[in-house]
């Protein structure tokens, strides 16, 4: 058994032709908390699904929890964008997160009723996302982060060992930003946790590595972007800077200092 | 009440009863997973199984279910593999089958099938053995849906999530095209093409609307096509208009009244 939760090697990906993901490697040791940053159509989600089995890279190995990728379903959480989720279907926050449980199969299309041991499930992790007050509720009158939280539940339920989150910042304000945060953190002490984001401040919270994706991928194993990294993943734009300089929120933004990583000639302007 | 005396109306009772079993649940899953379209598209391109039946001198029903089941599989297939692109072969499969079907009348020699009846059906004239027919596809799909129920719900929430977690979203959705074929062809025969577009997609709507559960939308979409199908019935023997019309008309204004009254938790306002 490695020590790695994820494993790919030289994986090359191309959708009709046009190349999405060249020549990707990286090892994910379990317990990490990776962001995996780009810009849009970098194939940052191209990437999530390839680790689901949802996608078949032309070359390359991909190994997810020791198993090939797409066999290891059950264990793992998938949180999608939530914009994917239908609004049409009539359900509860409860019954959305006991849908975390499915199996896979045939075997897991069978069944009417939950039992008690789901609906107990159900409950702390929606206990662990504070939504438990709006179980018989309906998803689609909910907020876009209330929304957001109840697939994090639905992520949880079946105690995964791997966590894969695609944007769960988008939708969410500044202050419940934090609360996603800090549950994040607390959860990375029981699992490994990717998490897709376009945005790269997410890289000044809790994670420990980070990976930068723009066709190929540059992983980097401490919680920082190197000036190389940026200049490779978001092109060499002289006056870009990796961190909007206007934001809305509250009073004070942290500024961080420096790192000796590179040196941030870019960001003093 | 006279009316319920005269064998007919009460075929044409049971036949309303069990169309709208099988709509309100074929309807409820077509509507959440949003394949509207699609099942228009089969409705109408089996049309073209209707002038091959003909053509060829064979009986029409069994000819007609084969050729409906091959068009929503073609269909089905399409629409997984170039999503952007579906749409449109679904018009253009929805358009050629049924110019094959007229062609195909055209060119047979003698006896012609009316295009009137197959778009509006003729409720008030099915016989006995047609009603054994669509009671028995109402408890296939019934069997099919209940056994799926989970991996249904699953797929029409989230397929993405659905395909994650190791759900056969393929198979189901295949599946699910076929048991749509396989409604429309059956009940097209009884109340005609455009009531089965009808009934498949105004009582899902308003009951997803006040429903909590899938399954309580498919229960609430039954009950409410009964209503549309039982007051239309009525109307109609007694204004002695169109019945399929009257069923749609009841439908409709119901529909329009549902918009105006306001619903519960403001989920309107979330959609």
């Amino acid at each position: 058994m490695s020590d790695f939760a994820v494993v790919l090697q030289n994986v090359n990906f191309s959708y009709d032709g046009v190349p999405v993901l060249e020549d990707v490697s990286m090892n994910v040791r379990y317990g990490d908390f990776l962001a995996v940053l780009g810009p849009n159509g970098g194939g940052k989600s191209t990437l999530i699904k390839i680790l689901l089995g949802l996608l078949k890279p032309q070359k390359g190995t991909v190994s997810v929890l020791g198993m090939d990728a797409g066999q290891a379903g059950g264990r793992i959480g998938y949180m999608p964008q939530y914009t994917h989720v239908s609004n049409a279907v009539p359900i509860t926050v409860e019954d959305a997160v006991v849908m975390g449980l499915v199996r896979g199969g045939l075997g897991g299309v069978a069944g009417l009723r939950t039992g008690r041991d789901a609906r107990r499930k159900a409950e702390t992790a929606l206990k662990r996302v504070d939504m438990l007050a709006y179980r018989d509720r309906r998803i689609s009158g909910l907020s876009g982060g209330q929304k957001q939280r109840v697939f994090i539940a639905r992520a949880l339920v079946s105690d995964p060992e791997l966590l894969l989150l695609d944007e769960p910042t988008a939708s969410v304000d500044q202050q419940h930003r934090a609360t996603l945060f800090n549950l994040l953190r607390e959860l990375n002490r029981d699992m490994t946790i990717i998490m897709v984001s376009h945005d790269i401040s997410t890289v000044a919270t809790s994670v420990k590595s980070v990976a930068c994706v723009n066709r190929s991928l540059h992983f980097h194993d401490a919680p920082a972007i190197t000036d190389d990294m940026f200049q490779k993943t978001y092109g060499g734009v002289e006056n870009s800077c990796p961190v909007e300089l206007i934001t809305h929120g509250d009073i004070p933004h942290r500024v961080l200092e420096h790192h000796h990583l590179s040196d941030m000639k870019d960001e003093e302007e | 009440m006279e009316a319920l005396h005269m064998e007919f109306m009460q075929n044409a009772l049971m036949a309303g009863v069990l169309a709208s079993i099988i709509c309100g649940v074929i309807g409820t899953l077509v509507v959440v997973n949003r394949i509207v379209f699609i099942s228009g598209g089969i409705a109408h391109a089996s049309y073209g199984g209707v002038g091959l039946a003909f053509f060829l001198g064979l009986p029409v029903m069994p000819v007609t279910t084969v050729f409906a089941l091959m068009t929503a599989m073609i269909m089905a297939a399409v629409t997984l593999r170039q999503r952007e692109r579906a749409d449109t072969v679904v018009g253009v499969l929805w358009a050629a089958g049924m110019a094959l079907g007229i062609i195909l009348l055209d060119i047979t020699p003698g006896y012609n099938v009316d295009l009137m009846s197959y778009l509006f059906g003729s409720i008030l004239a099915v016989p006995r053995g047609d009603i054994l027919d669509i009671a028995g596809l109402a408890f296939l799909v019934m069997v099919l849906t209940l056994a799926c129920y989970r991996g249904f719900l699953v797929m029409s929430v989230d397929e993405e999530f659905a395909r994650a977690r190791g759900v056969p979203v393929t198979l189901l959705y295949f599946l699910l095209l076929g048991m749509t074929a396989l409604s429309v062809v059956m009940v097209i025969r009884v109340v005609g093409l455009i009531l089965v577009i009808a009934l498949l997609t105004i009582p899902p709507y308003m009951a997803e609307r006040r429903a909590k559960s899938l399954g309580g939308m498919m229960v609430l979409s039954s009950l409410l096509s009964v209503f549309f199908c039982v007051t239309g019935l009525w109307i109609s023997y007694y204004l002695d208009i169109t019945s399929g019309a009257a069923i749609i008309a009841v439908a409709s204004v119901t529909f329009f009244i549902s918009l105006l009254i306001p619903q519960r938790n403001g989920a309107v306002a979330t959609n």
